[in-house]
């Protein structure tokens, strides 16, 4: 018989272990979902698309003004949010990464050996919430002031441009990864609350897509009370500058419809965490 | 030492395990046994906190595994080879484990050279051929020095050469002072490995005893006979209180005595023997017959559906 290939069993030999050493901890628990975030090719994929799109899209949009025969003006344009455009389709984008983030784990069985090698399920699922939210925040802070500078390149040749220093502009682009990154939350709630890929991400276009589609087949009166409570376009008044129109639908302003939102990823992320701890796995 | 008392687990309308009381002893290979969907997956999940008990409940050295401080130095498990994202590499699949629990990283290499997977540590592991996905498992059981190692059907689907290494590794860790505890609805694998066996059926335990002890226990001695006065010796057989069935190619098989009777008997009177031999009972066997009532799905002959059309 073949020895060559098969180690010997020497089971014993270089495993001893000091009696302490070896303890479960948030800080390690938080290492270890670095490590799988970030030895996964699915992560960069996604970052990537997202910067991509976001960016392009961007640019793409403010191009589209720039080269009007009589670029806007006047209070209701708001160059910012030109130039973020494409965080209507990035926030789906980082809602996969929060989906996959979670729903891998269950769709390759993954979760079965995490939770046999940590069984403190509160503190495995707050340390890959903590570690997403981190990574996409950072992803999305690039993506969102590469989004604006590139946009405001394109648009100053005509002069319709604005600058980060001009009142409310900061807050919108560090809004835009604020959005995003609440978004991917949202994500990872509806990912660990649905524990299946397509599921959770078809669950997270309704929310954030389909909805706000829908509401404007609403009457007028009902929107007047329903919009300011949808998650993306209360998301979307903390990366715009100017305020909405009068005569336009009311919203809460940007920092309560951006609470709005959290809220929505706060709901999506305790009841999934709460029945996460009791449910078989 | 785990002990479960009273477990229970119903999934909807089945019952998966049912009433089981245990204690697999530290420092020796217990065996699991039972035929396929006898709730042995489903005890190990219930160990490990990845399931909750319906009733009753299972602890390791007094606590359950989820209040465990250090739970990879107290439990090694290997459920599923497969239960692994295959996108990551073999290192950073052990050491995403590895930090959890805050083990050195040095672990992560001593454990890869110990099952032999070195050279492929940089390899995403979805490539892997079924022995080596096996190994990379092992290797995470092995990870934090454990006291414990859980292995569910480990030689599942292995070749004889990964058949053999495994059980040489089970023999090696338990020869450690480690506590083993390993499925498997193979008595064959149990037969040369296990020093004591729990055996389930339909969630339900109906035996816990050592090797020995379950072959006697549950299967009876025969003999194996050959003569030319067949008929003779089974009238003797049969007056001593013994039975007698024909085993083909004209032997007979003698339940009840034992090799010396059979051949002191046959001496007494005169009959001529050509063939007197012990029949050991296996495992196997002896796992047939007790679990016979207990086998949760009976599979019998397919009959094959006749077409009209193919009737002659």
């Amino acid at each position: 018989m073949a020895t060559t290939t098969t180690p010997r069993p020497t089971a014993g030999v270089g495993l001893d272990l000091p009696r302490s050493a070896g303890r479960v901890s948030f800080a390690g628990a938080l290492r270890s979902e670095f490590t799988k975030i970030r030895s996964v090719r699915s992560t960069y994929w996604t970052l990537i698309a997202m910067f991509i799109v976001v960016v392009g899209f961007g640019a793409l949009a403010s191009f589209g003004v720039a080269s009007q025969p009589h670029p806007p003006t006047g209070p209701g344009w708001d160059p910012t949010r030109q130039s973020l455009a494409g965080l209507y389709i990035g926030q789906l984008i980082i809602g996969v990464l929060g989906v996959l983030v979670i729903s891998s784990e269950y769709g390759t069985g993954m979760i079965r050996t995490t939770l046999t090698t940590n069984p403190h399920r509160g503190v495995m699922i707050a340390a890959k919430a903590v570690a997403f939210t981190v990574i996409a925040f950072i992803a999305a802070l690039i993506t969102s002031f590469a989004a604006f500078f590139l946009g405001q390149a394109i648009m100053s040749s005509h002069h319709i441009s604005t600058t980060l220093s001009s009142p409310g502009v900061l807050r919108a682009v560090i809004g835009g990864a604020l959005f995003l990154t609440a978004c991917g939350v949202l994500a990872f709630g509806l990912g660990l609350l649905l524990r299946h890929t397509a599921a959770a991400i078809g669950a997270v276009v309704g929310l954030l897509f389909v909805v706000t589609i829908l509401v404007n087949f609403l009457p007028q009166g009902w929107q007047n009370h329903v919009n300011e409570w949808v998650p993306a376009l209360a998301g979307g008044m903390l990366w715009q500058v100017r305020a909405q129109p009068p005569g336009a639908t009311p919203m809460f302003g940007p920092w309560p419809s951006f609470a709005v939102l959290c809220g929505w990823a706060a709901l999506a992320l305790v009841s999934a965490v709460l029945l996460f701890r009791k449910r078989d796995a | 030492m785990i002990e479960a008392r009273g477990l229970t687990k119903r999934y909807g309308d089945t019952l998966a395990v049912d009433d089981l009381s245990f204690s697999v002893a530290p420092g020796k290979i217990t065996g699991f046994l039972g035929p396929n969907g006898a709730g042995k997956t489903t005890t190990m999940r219930l160990i490990l906190g990845l399931d909750r008990p319906t009733a009753g409940q299972v602890t390791i050295n007094g606590t359950a595994f989820e209040q465990a401080d250090q739970p990879m130095r107290l439990v090694g498990a290997l459920l599923d080879a497969k239960a692994l994202h295959g996108g990551r590499s073999a290192y950073n699949h052990l050491l995403c484990l590895a930090q959890s629990n805050n083990l050195p990283r040095r672990r992560v290499d001593e454990v890869l050279g110990l099952v032999g997977l070195t050279d492929v540590a940089s390899k995403r592991s979805k490539g892997f051929s079924l022995g080596m996905g096996q190994r990379l498992g092992i290797a995470a059981a092995l990870l934090g020095d454990p006291q414990i190692l859980m292995f569910d059907e480990p030689v599942n689907g292995l070749d004889p050469e990964g058949i053999l290494w495994i059980r040489n590794l089970m023999k090696a860790l338990a020869a450690e002072g480690r506590t083993v505890f390993v499925s498997s609805h193979l008595m064959s694998e149990m037969e040369n490995t296990a020093d004591h066996l729990l055996v389930i059926g339909r969630g339900r335990l109906i035996a816990d005893c050592t090797v020995d002890e379950f072959i006697r226990a549950n299967s009876r001695q025969t003999v194996r006979v050959r003569t030319p006065q067949p008929d003779l010796l089974a009238k003797l057989v049969a007056a001593v209180g013994g039975t007698v069935r024909e085993d083909g190619d004209g032997a007979m098989v003698v339940t009840g005595l034992d090799q010396a009777e059979v051949g002191d008997l046959a001496y007494e009177n005169a009959v001529r023997l050509h063939e007197l031999a012990p029949v050991h009972a296996s495992l196997e066997q002896a796992f047939m017959e007790l679990t016979a009532s207990s086998v949760q799905f009976h599979a019998g002959v397919p009959e094959l559906p006749v077409l009209a059309g193919e009737v002659a």
